[in-house]
């Protein structure tokens, strides 16, 4: 990227990104600073705590730091307005997912749409050069092999490239991560030297447009505003062979490895380990039926390497929270389809969800889980 | 408080008079002595007190004079916003009537939109009557939606977003022969176009100060005599019991020197503004594709144009002008940051995708030619840039 060209900064108000702002500005980089608006947070009034609305992503809190830290850096700050795209492309798709019985991860929805998709087209637009967040990741090119890569972040507790698996190499190239090599007491020190005011400023740890995490209660007040008729989702919940063990409120309650919320006494834990939606049905069992070797990835991306065409072995990913486990993947005739084969059986592989795959702390890419 | 932009030695120019002006020398001249000195509270007996009021006094004469009233006609507000709450608020609430109706258009301004939808909550009925694609109100339409318990009915003079400017003289007319009560936002029209009460039948008139050059805090209502007022606002009897509240003397000293300066300069001025506008309109149309002036074929103030970019959202528009330089605004002020497009643009059948893709330009004092020009240089650039299909950056290690 051009030395002297400008950077957009997409800045939340949170730490990460008030301390990347300040880096770059503070290493002599032309920068803009960006909010993105995302989500109205006002729009469901009946998810919205009575202390007001805090501590996520565009809230007019959120807005105020970031503009409060864009001042003292005497930078340009602008609030960019994506609510419509955000809902056609993340809280649409969540919805239907969770309805159809999937765990969805909309963070990485909103980085392959938003973040670096119509935001970096924004940058563009204005004269930016590229963009800088406040993710933890790093991304480098390596010459032998002619491809922008992504590594894990320095930061392995931190580290986000779980959700970055989408990313171009046209779309990295154009990206900084300054925080890839940091850990996160260095980061809060960096805000704190350049003094700003959010350096002791809490991380959100929810999904930004879900109060509390409570998503099965967002789904609900989202079909209430949009006055769209809700088919009958409560039913049975069943074990492997059938019968009947009690009742459920809606599939959407409920993701593969969940104990909470069954209802139901049995002599050992019982946990969910499918949900079959056309028939409202919550299968569970005991712990061992989670457990499998085998599954199948779909709409994969190929990131710091090019689509293989023969089997290569890597460590995936099934969760943010996981441990990366060594596998077996068998690429398809088409690459965007993987079989990941684990060398250990895995806990609760949920459809929905990313399997990323890892060469050590290279990402080689990912995809969603079936 | 630093200089923001990346490059603060970006020069900048301002063309976006219509939300706001900056006060001219010529009311800093007046406005920091009597600041400084005139401090008195205008209701004291005392010599401090009486200095104040002959300011106030000798200001509410010259904004008469100014619009072609009596002084006892003016009474100073806050602003714009407010002068439209207390015309349409005042207005029919001290109208006795059981039943009571409002007619005003769709393309108003949100202080006359939100005071109408206060008076619905209080029992009021009102009819929002629509515009035309050329966003002219019709007055036979007005005619159409009155009814017999209609108490009032308000219809702006000069439109923000779109400097469309209605026919209120007919409207007036028609209101007048049919006793209804006529209040007329002027908030845009002091300054760009004709404003003389004494021929204009209107009987409530908004004025705003901080649209001719004067501070923001100060504005007038013109309430013709005999026009009953219910105050908004409660307290003391200021301003013949219309509106309560310590006067801002200074700043109703600034605004009639503004006043004078922009109703004096009126023909020369809107003569200058007009020319530098349409240049404005005609070289962005030459050189940027696929443009689209709104209300472009209605008569207009001197100093407005609100053109569609096809396929350019109109936010991206205003920062990349704001990065070289250049202050202008897409939707109107009071909405930055909304979801919904322009409720003006909409109701002049605009698609929402265009009403987005909107940007106003309004001219003023200070807006020169070379401002013209580098503008539309910016404008040309900043299309271009953004229409381009896809980012089509070269990569570069």
């Amino acid at each position: 990227m051009n030395p002297d060209g400008i950077i957009a900064v997409a800045m939340s108000g949170g730490v990460d990104s008030s301390a990347v702002a300040g880096m770059l500005h503070r290493a002599g980089r032309r920068i803009v600073g960006f909010t993105m608006q995302l989500w109205n947070q006002r729009r469901l009034p009946e998810l919205v705590p009575e202390s007001g609305v805090t501590g996520r992503c565009c809230s007019i809190e959120d807005v105020y730091d970031a503009r409060h830290v864009a001042e003292l850096l005497g930078i340009a700050y602008y609030v960019v307005n994506f609510e419509r795209r955000f809902e056609e492309r993340v809280v649409r798709p969540f919805v239907d997912e969770y309805l159809a019985g999937r765990t969805p991860i909309p963070c990485t929805l909103c980085n392959n749409s938003l973040k670096f998709d119509e935001f970096l087209e924004r940058a563009a637009g204005i004269g930016a050069d590229g963009m800088a967040t406040g993710h933890y990741a790093r991304v480098g090119f390596d010459e032998a092999t002619g491809r922008w890569q992504l590594r894990r972040a320095v930061d392995e507790v931190r580290d986000q490239t779980y959700f970055l698996f989408g990313l171009t190499q046209a779309q990295l190239a154009r990206t900084l991560f300054p925080l890839g090599g940091m850990r996160k007491p260095q980061v809060r020190e960096v805000a704190r030297s350049l003094g700003l005011p959010v350096a002791e400023k809490p991380d959100s740890q929810e999904i930004c447009f879900v109060p509390n995490g409570d998503y099965a209660a967002f789904i609900d007040a989202y079909f209430r505003e949009r006055g769209m008729a809700r088919e009958r989702t409560w039913g049975e919940i069943v074990d492997a062979g059938g019968r009947v063990l009690g009742e459920h409120e809606g599939v959407h309650h409920f993701t593969i490895g969940q104990r909470r919320g069954l209802g139901i006494a049995a002599g050992e834990p019982l946990y969910v380990i499918a949900t079959v939606p056309a028939e409202q049905r919550v299968v569970v069992g005991r712990n061992d039926d989670l457990l499998r070797c085998h599954l199948r990835v779909s709409g994969v991306n190929w990131v710091s390497v090019a689509p293989p065409s023969e089997p290569l072995r890597a460590q995936v990913k099934i969760r943010n929270k996981h441990a990366a486990a060594a596998a077996l993947l068998t690429p398809g005739s088409d690459p965007r389809g993987v079989e990941v084969h684990f060398d250990e059986p895995q806990r609760a592989v949920t459809p929905g969800q990313a399997a990323v795959f890892y060469d050590g702390d290279l990402v080689l890419g990912g995809g969603w889980i079936e | 408080m630093s200089l923001r932009g990346c490059g603060s030695l970006v020069q900048r120019f301002y063309f976006d008079h219509n939300a706001t002006t900056p006060v001219t020398d010529e009311v800093l001249k007046v406005l920091i002595p009597t600041l400084a000195g005139v401090y008195g509270n205008g209701s004291s007996i005392h010599y401090f007190g009486q200095v104040a009021k002959q300011h106030m006094e000798m200001a509410r004469r010259s904004v008469a004079t100014a619009v072609g009233a009596d002084p006892r006609e003016i009474v100073f507000v806050s602003g714009g916003t407010e002068a439209d709450n207390l015309a349409i608020l005042g207005s029919v609430r001290a109208n006795p009537a059981a039943r009571k109706h409002v007619v005003t258009t769709s393309i108003e301004h949100v202080a006359v939109l939100q005071a109408c939808a206060q008076l619905e909550r209080e029992g009021v009925e009102v009819t929002y009557v629509p515009v035309g694609t050329d966003g002219l109100v019709d007055p036979d339409d007005i005619r159409l939606a009155l009814r017999p318990e209609t108490v009032l009915v308000s219809v702006m003079h000069v439109n923000n977003e779109t400097g469309v400017v209605q026919p209120v003289a007919r409207i007036g007319a028609l209101a007048r022969e049919l006793g209804v009560t006529f209040h007329v936002d002027g908030v845009q029209a002091l300054g760009k176009v004709e404003v003389n009460l004494s021929t204009l039948p209107a009987d409530l008139y908004s004025l705003s100060g901080h649209k001719v050059n004067a501070p923001k805090g100060v504005g007038a209502l013109f309430a013709r005599r005999g026009t009953r007022l219910a105050p908004v606002l409660h307290g003391g009897h200021h301003e013949r019991d219309r509106r309560p509240g310590t006067e801002n003397v200074p700043g109703v000293v600034a605004f009639a020197h503004a006043a004078e300066w922009a109703v004096a300069n009126l023909d020369d001025e809107a003569e200058r503004i007009r020319e530098l506008r349409d240049l404005l309109e005609e070289g962005i149309r030459e050189r940027v594709p696929a443009v689209i002036v709104n209300g472009g074929t209605s008569p207009r103030s001197p100093n407005t144009t609100n053109i569609c970019f096809e396929a350019i959202e109109g936010e991206a528009m205003v920062i990349s002008l704001d990065l070289k330089g250049f202050a202008v605004s897409s939707g109107s002020a009071c909405s930055s940051g909304a979801v919904e497009p322009s409720h003006v643009l909409t109701a002049m059948g605009l698609t929402p995708e265009s009403a987005r893709s909107s940007v106003r330009f309004s001219l003023g004092r200070g807006n020169t030619l070379d401002q013209v020009d580098a503008l539309i240089e910016a404008v040309t650039e900043a299309a271009a840039q953004l229409r381009r299909l896809s980012p089509a950056w070269r990569v570069t290690a």
